[in-house]
């Protein structure tokens, strides 16, 4: 037999198995060359998903990390009773870092009772990391979800300072993740990656991944703010010339509640949030997130800085 | 379900500062209609905020702040595309100086380039070089957008010439495959929608060539691969092996070696994500259980025959990325490859390769970017293929001991198409 080239990485299998399977390989990787890894856990889809790939990473063993949540005081109750029960299941140990406590120890300032504390985690996020004393930290975050996502690596790396500087990333080849750092440092490693919204989705429909009730149409009442519909209730308050209207909505992503919009959607059902995922023409985050709208490069601010 | 699964193609863009690769990367994404209505338009805005008049379609793959500012792209981006058949993963790879490490990184894990050349200028010294760095990582799978048919009235000479520049050194390069499209990405000609322009022309656009493309299956000499990652405990008590299955797929009952003590034993059962198979395919991450009760960890490798080699030294090519040149002096380097990491010393610098002629040249140390070809002493024995056989057990990266930074991507073996110059 003669030998062309080497094979493919990922020949013979379809998408989602090929992309478990990378997620899987990461996450296993990541705990076997790092000390102390934590995972990030918002209760999102994205990060529901993760957890129950961490859990597949380990079984019949609990998952040999905690979990951190950051908590912005800012939280759909929904959203709140999902965590709890996912952390259960997972046999995971939970851990709350609250933005409140940044707040109240003067880290940061108060944005005031009604403003989004989205940018805040980033403090909180990095005291708890170095308090702790974690290594490595596994989010969520997807490559197509913003461009400088797009360009950061599967294994980032975050100086003493938690920052990313993108101009001086590690160069990342094949699968050979590299993650030890110098005390006070850490790595930042996304095993979603290559994940695109719909291969989410997918996937949470092929495995019944289990998620908040809010990802799923439902009636509640709102208000068109900003271009989105706004959940009106403890954080969302309307203003004077705002009308409150009940409507059929469902969440794309969760994040602060202040600043999460809703879309309107019939879909209650995977298979129909399949569906309309997979006709949707406007971005997730352009459809629901106030916070990456001021600017072209929010997402790359926000990273330098520290966060997720 | 809704939307049916697909396979998988990795691919790396390749081509010289303004030959129009961002542009072909950008009516890909927006003519698959995969760019969302709100990014498009963002890109709409920054293209009038900088006086670019319409839509610069290149603003849908251009990231970071300073690249947009100084119109530069630093590094790689990845992009994602879905095809009726196919899910794209697309490594926008930048054309600029630090070219080599981001073409490398890029061109790891593709199976395939996509390369974009301006029909006028034809192929330019960058691309080249590009195209051999490719090549060099393993790439055999080549699909060429002319570009820029428009300038030239769509001239079918000039098209040609393009393409046999581009064969011959396909060729040399030891190409499997090379489709070759006259396009526009401007005006969005044969890359997505077909053009009237070009009666001449009956091949596929671009995306049918990378929808059609076969670059992931490949004729191959060696047996299949499990670098063992972690070990898992079965309820029953045993224990099972968990890694990415590499080069031919798995089997229960198949014999197997353990590297590299030489354990030989079988495949008792296997495993994936709590599930029972008769079969794991490769690129699967499962786990194993082996017939006799051996004593395996993290490091070791299951393998099926023709087995690896076992050893302490090792000829490579290596890409070097270090800040300072590397040499022969005592520069203190950990290796990685699979998942095992041990000490390594250079102990012979044989060349630098000089990707212009492909030649090999004496050199007494390797700067920033360059590619020589090295001989290495590790503490411990690596159980390694050759690159161009397995690209899993064939490559390796060094990394700075003090800094833990990754300063080199290497790769087992001499590139077949180097010759040793004076
Ligand atoms: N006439 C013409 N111009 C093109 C075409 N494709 C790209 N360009 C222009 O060539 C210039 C460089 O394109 P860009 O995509 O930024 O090149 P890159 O540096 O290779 O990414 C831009 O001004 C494009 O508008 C084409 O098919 N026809």
């Amino acid at each position: 037999m003669t030998t062309l080239a080497p094979p493919s990485t990922t020949a013979g299998l379809n998408h989602l198995d090929a992309l478990e399977s990378h997620a899987l390989f990461i996450l296993r990787e990541v705990v076997a060359e790092c000390e102390r890894p934590v995972l990030l856990f918002s209760g999102g889809k994205d990060s529901a998903v993760l957890l129950h790939l961490a859990a597949k990473a380990f079984a019949p063993l609990g998952l040999p990390f905690p979990v951190l949540h950051v908590d912005t005081g800012h939280n759909f109750s929904e959203v709140l009773a999902f965590r709890d029960r996912a952390a259960v299941r997972a046999g995971a140990r939970l851990i709350v870092a609250r933005v409140q406590d940044s707040i109240d120890r003067g880290r940061v300032a108060d944005p005031g009772d009604l403003a989004s504390r989205n940018r805040l985690q980033s403090v909180t996020l990095l005291d708890a990391i170095s308090e702790h004393g974690f290594d490595a930290a596994f989010g969520g975050a997807r490559r197509d979800e913003d461009k400088a996502r797009a360009k950061e690596r599967v294994l980032s790396f975050r100086d003493e300072f938690g920052q990313w500087d993108p101009r001086r990333q590690r160069p990342e080849l094949w699968r050979l993740y590299q993650g030890r750092v110098n005390p006070g440092e850490h790595v930042r490693a996304f095993p979603l990656s290559d994940w695109t919204e719909l291969d989410v989705w997918q996937y949470v429909a092929r495995e019944g991944v289990d998620l908040p009730s809010i990802y799923f149409a439902h009636e509640r009442p709102v208000v068109a703010r900003d271009g989105m519909w706004l959940a009106v209730g403890e954080f969302v308050r309307p203003r004077d010339d705002e009308r409150v209207e009940s409507r059929t909505v469902r969440f794309r992503t969760v994040g602060d509640a202040t600043g999460t919009g809703a879309v309107l959607s019939n879909a209650r059902t995977i298979d129909e949030v399949v569906a309309e995922v997979a006709a949707a023409t406007v971005s997730e985050r352009g459809a629901t997130r106030g916070d990456d709208r001021f600017s072209e490069t929010s997402m790359e601010d926000r990273k330098r800085e520290g966060y997720f | 379900m809704a939307v049916a699964t697909k396979d998988v193609l990795r691919l790396a863009t390749v081509g010289s500062v303004d030959d129009g690769k961002s542009t072909l990367i950008g009516r890909l994404l927006v003519d698959t209609r995969l760019v969302a209505d709100d990014h498009l338009d963002a890109v709409a805005a920054a293209s009038e905020r900088r006086g670019v008049g319409e839509l610069d379609l290149s603003f849908v793959t251009d990231g970071l702040r300073a690249e947009r500012e100084q119109g530069i792209t630093i590094d790689v981006a990845y992009r994602y595309a879905t095809t009726a058949t196919r899910k794209l993963v697309i490594a926008d790879c930048p054309g600029h100086v630090q070219y080599t490490r981001n073409m490398a990184t890029g061109s790891s894990t593709a199976d395939l380039a996509l390369v974009a050349v301006d029909v006028a200028a034809g192929l330019k010294e960058q691309t080249r070089r590009h195209l051999v760095i490719a090549a060099l990582l393993g790439v055999r799978a080549f699909v060429v957008a002319v570009n820029k048919m428009d300038t030239v009235e769509w001239s079918r000479t000039a098209y040609e010439r393009v393409v046999a520049e581009v064969g011959v050194l396909a060729t040399v390069l030891g190409a499997t495959s090379v489709v070759a499209v006259p396009v526009s990405a401007l005006y969005g000609d044969n890359v997505v929608e077909r053009s009237l322009r070009a009666p001449w022309y009956a091949g596929p656009t671009v995306l049918e060539a990378l929808e059609a493309s076969d670059a992931g299956a490949w004729e191959r000499s060696c047996g299949s691969r499990l670098p063992i990652q972690w070990i898992l405990r079965q309820p029953g008590g045993g224990r099972s092996y968990a890694g990415l299955v590499s080069g031919e797929a798995l089997r229960v009952g198949d014999a197997v070696t353990l590297l590299p003590a030489g354990i030989e034993t079988s495949i008792r059962a296997i495993h994936y994500g709590g599930r029972t198979l008769e079969e794991a395919a490769v690129g699967l991450a499962a786990d194993v259980e082996l017939d006799d009760a051996t004593d395996a960890g993290r490091g070791d490798l299951i393998a099926t025959a023709p087995l690896p080699r076992v050893t302490r030294e090792l000829e490579a090519t290596v890409c070097w990325f270090g800040d300072d040149p590397l040499d022969q002096r005592g520069r203190r380097l950990r290796l990685k490859h699979t998942s095992r990491t041990t000490p390594v010393r250079v102990r012979e610098l044989e060349g630098r390769i000089d990707v212009g002629s492909l030649t090999l040249t004496r050199a007494d140390a390797l700067a920033t970017n360059e590619i020589g070809l090295v001989r290495l002493t590790t503490a411990e024995p690596l159980v390694v293929d050759e690159y161009r056989e397995d690209r899993v057990t064939g490559s390796f990266v060094l990394v700075d001991e003090v800094t833990h930074a990754t300063v080199a991507a290497g790769m087992v073996g001499r590139p077949p198409f180097v010759t040793v110059g004076r």
